[in-house]
């Protein structure tokens, strides 16, 4: 459980302005949740920050925001609790403190994956092959050997999913998730795949400012779809490589190019659209100690997509073999990255919206009328 | 850069929900506006900001009201509150006027919820606003700044000159710099006095030192003073303002809605002294709230505690400060600061008194007391239970009464009996012609939105002509 401190003390005395307001309770799924208690633990104020997706419509809405001498500013209040919560959970504990310079962290973490892929590139490959143009099949591995390809990735992918589910075990123990039962798991999938709660109630919500928008959850929309599309894209490619006998590079009307296609063209102008939206919002209700690893995490899935598309369009020049090394390199950094960064916030939010489905149906908490 | 130097075609003094319903409705009728608001941006809205909903009529069900509500049990519900202290004209006026209020609202971008789940289940007759009132203010000044209309922020209309029933220039404190602003017609919508204490002290003496103002502190009421002195016709008792039981611990000014206690039915309240003063259980709390201020108010140094013990904790929304909490009754009184022998005597009469009955939070119920004066009418149940709780309350003022006579056009009467040639009103500042006392939760946005539409109305046909 996180520690008492500054943030959580002024967590619970916004909870105690709120509480007693509830102009809010239309907004989201916090303002309900909020209304079920009376005494917030720290696992409750965990719970209910990451329940919060930091759409601003309460901070907006606020007659007690500031400069009024009450001061609430849930967003920014909510989003300090959930960076402690991402220290935390994170898996080992000591790799917790990397989310205290995370932009410094990511950014670091996708210069050395770019540098180790391309020396190793390099060290490994015939510098001929590396600056001519591959065609055919196999072309991509004759660059990078497959064993090293898939050596990197798998291992750094498996262990972010490893780190991030004990993390996720460790936060739902913690906060006091209770038993899981897997009842309203469809609600809250609904939750996730609509971002219903970046909806402000159906008219969207404080993306810039006091009007309302949807910008937010559309480029959320298309930066998640777009990086699903993606993972589909290379699980595809496995399949057709090991069960259908098919090599990269596949044509471009295959499955997994057009996943991966249009993938990586959703995720670049969701992630484009989301750094957009960060640099002309309102700063007030935003965490500006935090603002940087997101920019970085952004940055990089926005480099990921990037070169991967710039990836298909040179793949069959003499381009490609450093694009691929550059691409790859990213994919490497995002890989290493994702527990120790914004990415987390996935498994959290996703584990905030099931405990809150569930306590909406069963009445879990005490009601307060 | 709003132009200081032209003539405007009207001129909207305030920058409430009043204000800006005039200042769009004489915008879209073709008239140049100007509003002159003397908050700061963040602060901007009045008394709007801390407003929750609007009481309007509906025939049948709509997207944000439920059943019906008719002018006749509108009109009922007015005439109990007022005691018969109100204008019938106008108030059936508003009243039917009442059921565009929301429709109109939602043209300037305001949006609604679709129903509530709170405590006072108003969804029948009061259509909430989504976030809340400030939601409702920022919806409209971006449709007023959408539509052209100049506003001015940080800034008090000091002076109107008013000769013979007509406006001709204001002078206006700009960011601290001194202005004249010439214009056809003016609006007044600055709503009452209450934050002004000097003012509130010529009725009430020292005890206006301990009154609460729940709302903006700009209703300071310069307008309105300065409109009844150059000959405008008064209305309503200057004495008289709403007010609530508000926790003792707000802040002297803008606490807004928070502060409000609604733990007084399920409590036995005494006063400074350890004497109870008043029926805690004589309705249920919607109609009982916007007595108990003006009770406390009556109290000597303006001061109640209400008492209860932890079984009644639930029965009442939390309170933002947290109550003192005892295992005993004198322990209590002692935090409370009050006499504790007194209070064991008050708690062990009344407990003495109640009669046994099944206890209904939400009605009221067959739990009285007997032989106890004043007696507590329903709710009263043993406390016995500890940890026993003490909300130390205090008067929180919502408004003043006091206000400018209007006609059913929204146009200013002067005190001749005559109306004025360009002057209208609209919100809190003429509230009084309709509420001569008492309140009902959510018509003084519903008074705001129709008369500020009549008056943006009025006051662009009058520049036409």
């Amino acid at each position: 459980m996180l520690q008492e401190n500054e943030t959580t003390a002024e967590a619970r005395r916004h909870m105690a302005v709120c509480n007693s307001c509830r102009y809010c309770e239309s907004y989201c799924a916090v303002f309900p949740a909020m209304t079920m208690r009376r005494e917030f633990s720290t696992g409750d104020l965990t719970h209910l920050a990451n329940l919060c997706h930091g759409c601003k419509g309460c901070y907006h809405a606020c007659q007690y925001a500031p400069p009024h001498e009450f001061g609430i500013n849930l967003p920014v209040t909510f989003a300090e609790i959930r960076a402690q919560s991402y220290a935390h959970y994170a898996w080992p504990r000591a790799m917790g403190t990397l989310f205290e310079r995370n932009g410094t962290v990511v950014t670091l973490a996708a210069a050395l994956g770019v540098t180790l892929v391309l020396l190793l590139t390099m060290a490994l490959v015939d510098p001929s092959i590396l600056y001519t143009a591959q065609r055919g099949e196999g072309a991509f591995f004759r660059v990078i050997p497959m064993w090293l390809m898939v050596t990197l990735a798998g291992g750094t992918f498996g262990y972010a999913i490893i780190a991030m589910l004990i993390g996720g075990i460790r936060y739902w123990r913690e906060v006091g998730g209770g038993a899981p039962a897997p009842g309203p798991i469809l609600d809250t999938a609904v939750d996730i795949i609509t971002l219903r709660n970046l909806g402000g109630g159906g008219h969207g919500c404080n993306d810039v400012d006091d009007g309302f928008s949807s910008q937010k959850r559309w480029m959320h929309q298309a930066m998640f779809f777009g990086f699903m599309m993606c993972f589909a894209a290379t699980t595809s490619g496995a399949f057709y490589h090991h069960f259908l006998g098919l090599r990269s590079p596949h044509p471009f009307f295959s499955l997994p190019v057009q996943l991966g296609t249009w993938g990586g063209v959703l995720l670049c102008l969701g992630t484009a659209g989301l750094i957009r939206l960060k640099i002309i919002t309102d700063p007030v209700p935003v965490a500006k100690r935090l603002v940087g690893g997101e920019y970085a995490m952004l940055s990089l899935l926005f480099l990921v997509s990037a070169t991967g598309l710039l990836l298909l369009v040179v793949r069959h020049t003499g381009a490609m073999g450093v694009m691929l090394a550059l691409h790859l390199g990213l994919v490497l950094a995002l890989f290493v990255a994702l527990p120790y960064s914004k990415m987390v916030h996935g498994v959290y939010r996703g584990l905030a919206l099931w405990r809150h489905a569930r306590e909406k149906r069963g009445g879990g908490m005490v009601a307060a009328e | 850069m709003v132009d200081l130097t032209r003539v405007w075609d009207v001129m909207v003094a305030g920058g409430g929900n009043a204000a800006l319903c005039a200042a769009i409705t004489a915008r879209r009728a073709g008239a140049s506006v100007l509003l002159v608001e003397h908050a700061p941006r963040s602060m901007r809205g009045g008394n709007s900001r801390h407003t929750r909903n609007l009481r309007a009529l509906h025939p049948a069900p709509t997207d944000v009201l439920t059943e019906t509500y008719l002018e006749e049990e509108y009109w009922d519900d007015l005439l109990r509150v007022t005691g018969g202290k109100t204008n019938e004209d106008l108030a059936r006026m508003c009243i039917r006027a009442s059921q565009h209020a929301p429709d109109f609202l939602k043209s300037c971008g305001v949006v609604f919820q679709p129903s509530l789940s709170g405590t006072l289940s108003l969804s029948r007759t009061n259509a909430f606003f989504l976030g809340g009132g400030k939601a409702l203010v920022n919806a409209l000044y971006r449709t007023a700044e959408q539509l052209g209309i100049g506003i001015l922020y940080d800034t008090e209309v000091q002076h109107i000159d008013v000769q013979d029933g007509f406006a001709t220039e204001a002078i206006i404190s700009h960011h601290g710099f001194p202005e004249r602003v010439r214009f056809k017609a003016l609006i007044a919508s600055s709503g009452g006095f209450q934050a002004n204490r000097d003012w509130l002290r010529k009725y009430w003496g020292d005890a206006a030192d301990n009154f609460q103002i729940r709302g903006t502190p700009y209703a300071q009421g310069r307008v309105l003073r300065d409109l009844l002195d150059q000959g405008v016709h008064e209305v309503g008792d200057p004495t008289q303002f709403h007010a609530v039981a508000n926790d003792a611990r707000a802040p002297m000014e803008d606490g807004g809605l928070a502060m409000r206690l609604d733990c007084v039915p399920f409590a036995v309240v005494v006063n400074r002294d350890v004497e109870r003063f008043y029926d805690e259980g004589e309705d249920v709390w919607p109609k009982r709230y916007a007595i108990w201020g003006r009770l406390i108010a009556q109290q000597p140094g303006q001061v109640a505690f209400a008492v209860t013990d932890s079984k009644a904790l639930h029965n009442y929304l939390p309170s933002v400060f947290p109550p003192y909490k005892a295992n005993s009754i004198a322990e209590l009184a002692g935090m409370a600061g009050i006499d504790a022998g007194k209070l064991e005597k008050v708690i062990a009469d009344y407990n003495a008194a109640v009669r046994p009955g099944t206890f209904q939070p939400m009605k009221p119920d067959d739990c009285r007391t007997e032989g106890l004066t004043p007696p507590k009418s329903h709710w009263a149940r043993l406390i016995d239970t500890p940890p026993y709780y003490c909300h130390p309350l205090k008067p929180g003022i919502t408004f003043t009464f006091l206000g400018v006579k209007v006609n059913d056009r929204a146009r200013v009467i002067m005190a001749d009996g005559k109306p004025s040639a360009n002057i209208f009103a609209s919100g809190e500042i003429m509230a009084g012609n309709i509420l001569g006392q008492g309140y009902l939760a959510g018509f003084g946005m519903t008074i705001g939105t129709v008369f500020g539409r009549l008056a943006g109305e009025e006051a662009a046909r009058n520049v036409r002509n």
